[in-house]
């Protein structure tokens, strides 16, 4: 995890990057989310300040788009596509097999193996169904047998 | 001024284009590589492929491109090989020294590495000869085959900009939109509003400012047209838009895409990049006296974004709660401003009816629904992939044409359209012709052009359940139809799928249905009950059978179900037995595994470890084992 200096360091050059108005302020999430890896409570009362908005509007903002994170993430990331083609070709099954393997449920993390699980709604890639996406890699046509074999593989590498 | 306007484009051309060897002549060999095909290994195809030609001195000869999707995203990656457009489908590493030798040094197609049906072993070496490509009109996505999304050379090269520099040549606003108009493109986002109709009332809106979007936040799960187009061809919906904002007199635009979608928003961003460096962004374009500029906003998952209110909002840094219309955006829009907003396949259509014509863009489709449609053609289809036909065409001809009918051995019940908005149209009315009204009078809608087809391992109960969960997640919570409607769906639906449904369950939904459309908020309160009511409409006696017989035809509803050994193909390898991961399955005597029913959670990984050359689990009714489940119920 990162110091808090680094923080405060890292959220000034953010800042200075964009104008205080408001419609900047999802950008703004997106670039801490990009350079810490989560939203901290730091940046979360700095940018109400910043954007003149209450700290409640911006956790409104945080918690209402699914894909800003307040906790730090993990080294690693399984990601379970949920979308339509995959659920008619077994997603159900394989997110329930990779919480079981896991031992967590989507959006929890494996602390012991530094493993975060979380769902997405479709990432567009039907043709590939089911998909799973570990650390950014795309595994296509997933097979429940060969979960076990991925998160050996993956839990393994370092990144 | 109109010469002078003509030259800037002319010298944009020179200075880009100059020493380029033109496209016609040249030996291409067009890796397919978007999404779909990163994810398979286009990336490592294309450098074996630069190695090999290297090894054979064809450098010169040969010229290896990465392209956006080609369209057949089952066989990723894939290559097309000009002039002669041979199509070489799931390519790996190992077979390009064949490819290079054969076809690309010697010109001989090689029948081993060229498509085949499987069933019949016919071979198709060229792209137009495949049945999935043969129906197709590809007015959009044919130039995916040679462009290089990240070029504007290559936009340029084919055709690129040739539209707005008609349009700087003279043309007024008022020219624009009646072309728009009369060549009757609808909106492509799903509720196919007349394009050229928007545009005319955002034009004569009166403001200080009007703005115009781009909307790319493609939410519904099974539909990826609109990432296929971004990342296949940027500057094409730059181009439209360049357009759209000089015909309604917007200054400014928004392209807004959803942050699931990584690589279109790099490309977008690098398109943006340099049409701004070109002059074709940014003050005077091209020397007239349009100043136009483009932003693109991205995402951060939800949803409800692809809703034009909640996009608006969603751009303005706030949650993206839909509003009530009217006032509709046209009229009041972004910062209350007049605002256009259209799909991204819309604005890409723009550029192509500029260029060819109003009569020619009308020529196919039918009576209200003119020119063609992308669809992404996936699920339970033996071809799956991005398709653009005609509108008019029967959902028939795209299902077994195109998509080449059934997986073998199966059977196709539905096709699901419009995605969470939509519904399922049942296999006997697939003589229906695509068109928006039809598909509006079956129970479903266009919607922007997910098709997901399902065959009878589909249980229409869990796939509606999928549908409620999914609108239940992503309400945003403003009003108590949406909000509390497809909780309580979801709760009968889980209900029913547990065997412990009531016939008056059924009446219930369709009651709650009407109420969330009649009373919802926004567009995704009033057709989230859609797949409820269509499946009600379509699929009763499906519905019935979990009710009445407590049994799920498609044996998917996992209370409904149980898992048994037939011994007559089990070899006793074991494998099951190992897989199991609640220690249900044990040996019996002679080494046959034994699955202990309390035990069994069904969670079918014993089903998908038994090797297909057995197949010896079986999926049965669990009221064949079980007689006693939910007596209480008929």
């Amino acid at each position: 995890m990162k110091q808090i200096e680094n923080i405060q360091e890292e959220v000034d050059r953010i800042f200075n990057s964009l104008p205080p108005e408001r419609r900047y302020l999802i950008l703004f999430l997106h670039r801490v989310q990009q350079k810490l890896g989560y939203i901290p409570e730091e940046a979360l009362l700095r940018s109400a300040e910043y954007f003149s908005a209450s700290p409640a509007e911006v956790y409104g903002v945080v918690t209402f788009y699914s894909g800003f994170r307040l906790r730090p993430s993990c080294q690693h990331e399984i990601v379970i596509c949920q979308g339509t083609a995959c659920h008619v070709r077994g997603a159900q099954a394989i997110k329930e097999e990779l919480s079981r393997i896991l031992e967590i449920t989507p959006g929890e993390a494996n602390s012991g193996k530094n493993i975060a699980l979380r769902t997405v709604n479709c990432l567009g890639c039907c043709a590939l169904a089911p998909v799973v996406v570990v650390d950014g890699e795309y595994q296509a046509r997933v097979n429940l047998k060969d979960l076990k074999k991925i998160v050996e593989k993956f839990s393994k590498k370092s990144r | 001024m109109n010469q002078k306007k003509l030259s800037t484009f002319q010298q944009l051309r020179r200075s880009l284009l100059s020493g380029r060897e033109p496209l016609k002549t040249q030996r291409l060999v067009s890796v397919s590589a978007a999404s779909c095909g990163r994810a398979s290994g286009a990336l490592a195809v294309a450098s074996a492929l630069m190695e090999e030609i290297k090894k054979y001195k064809l450098e010169d000869s040969v010229k290896v491109i990465l392209t956006g999707c080609h369209g057949f995203c089952q066989f990723e990656p894939n290559v097309v090989i000009f002039p002669e457009r041979i199509f070489y489908p799931n390519l790996s590493q190992d077979k390009i020294p064949l490819l290079v030798e054969k076809t690309l040094l010697q010109g001989q197609i090689v029948s081993e590495l060229a498509f085949s049906d499987g069933q019949e072993g016919k071979i198709y070496p060229t792209i137009d000869e495949l049945p999935f490509y043969r129906k197709q009109v590809r007015w959009l996505l044919d130039s995916h085959l040679t462009l290089e999304p990240d070029s504007l050379e290559s936009y340029l090269e084919q055709e690129g900009f040739e539209a707005l520099e008609r349009v700087f040549s003279g043309m007024a606003p008022e020219e624009i939109i009646k072309i728009i108009m009369s060549s009757g493109l609808r909106g492509r986002g799903g509720a196919g509003f007349p394009t050229g109709l928007k545009w005319q009332m955002a034009r004569g809106a009166k403001s200080d400012r009007k703005y115009i979007i781009c909307n790319g936040d493609e939410g519904d799960p099974g539909a990826y047209m609109d990432r296929g187009l971004l990342e296949s061809n940027p500057f094409s919906v730059i181009e439209g838009m360049i357009i759209g904002g000089y015909a309604v007199g917007a200054e400014k635009g928004f392209i807004y895409i959803r942050e699931e979608y990584p690589l279109a928003i790099e490309r977008v961003e690098n398109a943006l990049e340099k049409a701004r460096v070109s002059g074709l962004l940014g003050e005077n374009i091209m020397g007239s006296r349009f100043s136009f500029e483009l932003e693109l906003v991205r995402g951060a998952g939800a949803f409800v974004s692809g809703e034009e209110t909640a996009l608006i909002a969603s751009i303005e840094g706030r949650r993206a709660f839909p509003r009530q219309r009217p006032p509709f955006p046209v009229v009041s829009g972004l910062w209350g401003k007049p605002t256009v907003i259209n799909n991204v396949e819309t604005w890409a259509n723009v550029p192509l009816i500029i260029r060819k014509g109003a009569l020619w863009f009308s020529r196919i489709g039918t009576a209200k629904s003119k020119g063609t449609k992308i669809f992404s053609l996936v699920g339970q289809v033996r071809y799956t992939g991005l398709v653009e036909v005609p509108l008019g065409l029967t959902l028939k001809e795209v299902i077994e044409e195109v998509g080449g009918g059934p997986e073998p051995g199966k059977k196709i019940k539905a096709v699901q359209t419009g995605g969470p908005s939509g519904g399922c149209i049942p296999a006997s009315l697939f003589s229906l012709p695509l068109d928006y009204e039809t598909l509006q009078d079956a129970g479903s809608i266009m919607g922007s052009g997910g098709m997901i087809v399902i065959d009878d391992d589909t249980c229409i109960l869990d796939f509606i359940l999928y549908f409620l969960r999914f609108a239940r997640d992503e309400s945003c919570g403003q009003c108590s139809p949406c909000r509390v409607g497809t909780r309580q769906m979801v709760r009968i639906l889980e209900k029913i799928a547990r065997g412990e449904g009531r016939l008056s369950d059924l009446e219930l939904l369709e009651k709650i249905g009407w109420t969330m459309k009649e009373g919802s908020l926004c567009g995704l309160g009033r057709t989230a009950a859609n797949p409820v009511l269509s499946a009600l409409r379509h699929f009763q006696n499906e519905l019935e059978s979990h009710i009445l017989r407590k049994e799920c035809p498609a044996k998917v509803c996992r209370e409904l179900i149980c898992y048994e050994i037939d011994k007559e193909r089990c070899t006793a390898c074991g494998l099951c037995l190992q897989s199991c991961p609640v220690g249900a399955i044990s040996q019996e005597a002679g080494g046959y595994p034994f699955i202990n029913q309390a035990l069994c959670t069904r969670c079918g990984v014993c089903y998908s470890s038994c090797p297909p050359e057995f197949s010896a689990i079986a999926k049965v009714n669990r009221r064949q084992v079980d007689p006693s489940l939910g007596k209480e119920g008929e």
